[in-house]
């Protein structure tokens, strides 16, 4: 939104805004804990809240035409879109194109945690979409794997539920989520983090039953020895988030594999011209402020390719 | 409840039994412990449909699997609606020294039947299969071999055997099975007593338990862990065969396996375990997959792998175990079905009604055979004019659900109305969850199909029945 916004301001007249869910705000929809906007806004908003003033300004705005569950299947190089809706495979040609397709969650596959694999592990996203979108609580004694951003939240949002949230299990030496998360999810909470911890073996049928942890040194090996379990119904894995550049790569952008982002010289480009991604799909972010004024400057970007100001 | 048979076991092996039988006039009833079918042995299978080298030439299973594969290729994977791809299969050597070994297996094969083998060079290879590793020197070609989804392929028999009059019921674990004076059995499952004349036993990892509990204690199954590591399907032309080491003693070795959806798979490994329901991976498995596979195809990274898995092959001696046994009359079993189960489930199909026949059922052909399975539509496989005349037809198809495999509406609601009631029943019929982000953005979204098409309360759904349970409560 923040990209089309800007597009528009910076002149472009035509803008065709595609969402595959049934709402404007992506991700942020099920963000509804503060700390939001304290940069952009100079105010703490919920994700909700933080969404909603852009999708505001994206309504009132007639050259914006937002499509929602529509779900781009196809993009080439010569910036020719497909996307399904309900009802429909549509068509359309562009003559720039702005990808801000967000980040998916790591899994507990590609980490590799051994074990059996029952009921109750889910990415930490999943689970706050549970909780705050479906109002559906995965368990009530929860684990969790990494300690990023998401796992931090939900550690909290877990416990407000009256889960009880027994450990927060991370491989390195700190934490990968903000400091303010580490205090205000865990500390406040009585909720153990273990650094130089790993899960070594899930266990379970049906359901995760328990968790083995063990120890690592410095180069990640375990220490022998220093295991113990821990009984558990949920596992969240919350390490770490990829961008989604699917679509890009299908247009046949050069994307770096280790991380799945664009390679090209610079914040928003891609090595397609005209085609830029922008926000989690360019690089992981900390902060939405931080995607919203990147994002911005896309739309700008954008703009100029299209020959505006 | 009468039957004239109880097939008790609904994975390949029960499900092509009772899809065989009905194509006669009797009455058939599966009874399943699982909540659906495919859910033991078959759904952790690899997918290969074996040209049936690898086989000593004297075994049951050898010529099996050559028949299994031809009723495959030449008839059910069409009548059924299945995507066979016959992609063959290379068993690649590392050292020239052991081309007499390829040689073998070649005339081994040929004696069982199988059709096109040929030794490839170097030369040959590096033109069909460049991402073969410096390592491999010579291999030889099964062109026979193809790849099938096998989920799919279970439920495709299990549907076309209903439609053709057969009973399924899962939940239904066999407790007891008594025979009364005047012949024939009474099955004990899930607190229900079911009678048939015959009781054909292929319950898989069970079957020794089933057969003992019959009055025939005659084998025992003992588990063999394979673990499975699936690729993410950017990697699809990672190999065009299917791609075997020369086979050890207890295995075929690690493999390069292309599958029916796109992603490839490594594995598996093979472990003699005593646990029948330890399905659990290791990191001992991992090292050992990704070095054999390597060793193949250099450019394999764990980086690659998007899921992995383990089963268990239930395994009774070197061979097959299909017979009538005379102990118990009326008993014919079906065990120890281990690789290549999956290619020879039709030709075991074929093999066990001629048992049946010999001990006194009689067969014989309905008027009127449902040969044909409709295919079910995934959007996956079909060119985008396709899609287009779907979503005119039903909207509901351009709903998509399952961004990576790219999964519509109603591709799930289909999945439950032919008898999906669990996620991962929903995951392996559609694929719907089983790609790279592994359910995290759509499982919420099948859960509340799911709820929708069959009427379960949230708490109630489970990722593959009683006990597995997705959710604990609801927020207040």
């Amino acid at each position: 939104m923040a990209a089309a916004l800007a597009a528009r301001a910076a002149g472009v007249e035509d803008v065709l805004l595609l969402e595959r869910d049934q709402h404007l705000g992506g991700i942020l929809n099920q963000c509804i804990h503060p700390g939001f906007g304290l940069h952009h806004f100079k105010a703490e908003l919920t994700g909700p809240e933080y969404a909603d003033r852009f999708v505001r300004l994206v309504k009132e705005d007639r050259g914006i035409e937002v499509s929602l569950r529509s779900f781009a299947v196809r993009l080439t190089k010569d910036k020719e879109l497909s996307y399904l809706r309900p009802g429909a495979l549509e068509e359309v040609k562009a003559r720039s194109v702005i990808l801000a397709t967000g980040c998916r969650e790591r899994t507990r596959e590609m980490i590799q945690v051994p074990g059996s694999r029952p009921a109750g592990i889910y990415p930490a996203g999943l689970a706050q979409k549970m909780v705050n979108i479906e109002g559906w609580i995965p368990g009530r004694e929860a684990v969790i794997i990494g300690s990023g951003d998401i796992g931090l939240i939900m550690a909290r949002r877990m416990a407000l539920e009256g889960v009880a949230v027994k450990a927060v299990i991370e491989i390195q030496k700190t934490s990968r989520g903000l400091v303010r998360n580490v205090v205000q999810c865990l500390e406040d909470f009585g909720i153990p983090l273990y650094f130089q911890h790993r899960v070594s073996m899930i266990r379970g049928r049906d359901r995760v039953e328990k968790v083995d942890v063990v120890k690592v040194d410095d180069g990640l090996k375990d220490i022998p020895g220093s295991g113990f379990g821990i009984t558990c119904d949920t596992v969240l894995v919350s390490v770490g988030l990829i961008p989604e550049n699917e679509l890009l790569e299908m247009a046949g952008a050069e994307i770096d594999r280790r991380t799945n982002t664009p390679v090209a010289p610079g914040v928003n480009l891609t090595s397609i011209p005209g085609v830029f991604a922008c926000g989690n799909a360019c690089k992981v972010y900390d902060l939405v402020d931080w995607v919203t004024r990147d994002s911005e400057l896309a739309g700008k970007m954008a703009a100029k390719y299209l020959g505006k100001q | 409840m009468t039957a004239d048979v109880i097939i008790v076991g609904a994975g390949v092996t029960g499900a092509a039994i009772a899809r065989e039988l009905s194509r006669y006039k009797l009455k058939i009833l599966i009874l399943e412990k699982e909540a659906e079918p495919a859910f033991g042995v078959s759904k952790s299978n690899s997918g290969i449909v074996h040209a049936g080298t690898q086989n000593p030439p004297s075994s049951v299973k050898g010529w099996l699997c050559v028949e299994g594969n031809r009723l495959l290729r030449e008839e059910i994977a069409e009548d059924l609606g299945l995507n066979f791809v016959q992609c063959g299969q290379l068993v690649v050597i590392f050292d020239l020294a052991d081309l007499p070994e390829l040689e073998k297996i070649k005339k081994e094969g040929e004696e069982l039947g199988v059709k096109g083998l040929e030794l490839v060079d170097r030369a040959w290879l590096d033109a069909k299969e460049p991402n073969l590793g410096p390592e491999v020197k010579a291999a030889l070609l099964a062109p026979s071999a193809g790849i099938i989804s096998p989920y799919r392929f279970v439920y495709a028999l299990v549907e076309n055997a209903v439609k053709n009059g057969a009973e399924l019921k899962t939940s239904r674990k066999v407790s007891a099975i008594r025979r009364p004076a005047g012949g024939g059995f009474e099955v004990v499952a899930g607190g229900e007593v079911f009678r048939a004349r015959f009781l054909v036993n292929a319950a898989g990892l069970y079957a020794d338990e089933v057969s003992a509990l019959a009055g025939a204690p005659t084998f025992k199954i003992t588990p063999r862990r394979g673990e499975e590591y699936l690729l993410d399907k950017k990697r699809e032309h990672l190999t065009e065969h299917i791609i075997f080491p020369l086979p050890s003693k207890t295995s075929k070795g690690i493999l390069i396996i292309k599958t029916s959806d796109g992603n490839p798979m490594i594995g598996p490994t093979a472990n003699d375990v005593e646990d029948r329901e330890d399905l659990s991976t290791s990191d001992e498995g991992l090292a050992e997959v990704l070095a054999g596979a390597r060793r193949m195809v250099p450019s394999i990274s764990k980086d690659d792998i998007i899921a992995y898995f383990a089963g268990l092959r239930p395994v009774s001696g070197k061979d097959f175990v299909i017979r009538h046994e005379d102990s118990a009359p009326g008993l014919v079993n079906a065990a120890g079905i281990q690789s290549p189960g999956l290619t020879s489930a039709p030709a075991i199909a074929v093999m066990v009604a001629g048992i049946l026949k010999e001990h006194g059922l009689k067969l014989e052909p309905k008027e009127e055979f449902h040969r044909l399975r409709p295919r079910p539509v995934h959007l996956f496989q079909v060119p985008p004019e396709e899609t287009r005349r779907l979503i005119e037809k039903n909207p509901a198809y351009g709903d998509i659900v399952c961004r990576c495999e790219l999964v519509s509406a109603q591709e799930i609601r289909e999945a439950l109305k032919r008898g999906a009631r669990t996620l991962d029943g929903v995951k392996f019929r559609t694929r719907a969850q089983a790609g790279r982000c592994h359910g995290g953005f759509c499982t919420t979204r099948i859960m509340k199909i799911m709820q929708e098409e069959l009427g379960f309360p949230v708490k109630a759904l489970t990722k593959r029945g009683a006990g597995s349970e997705l959710v604990k409560a609801e927020r207040k």
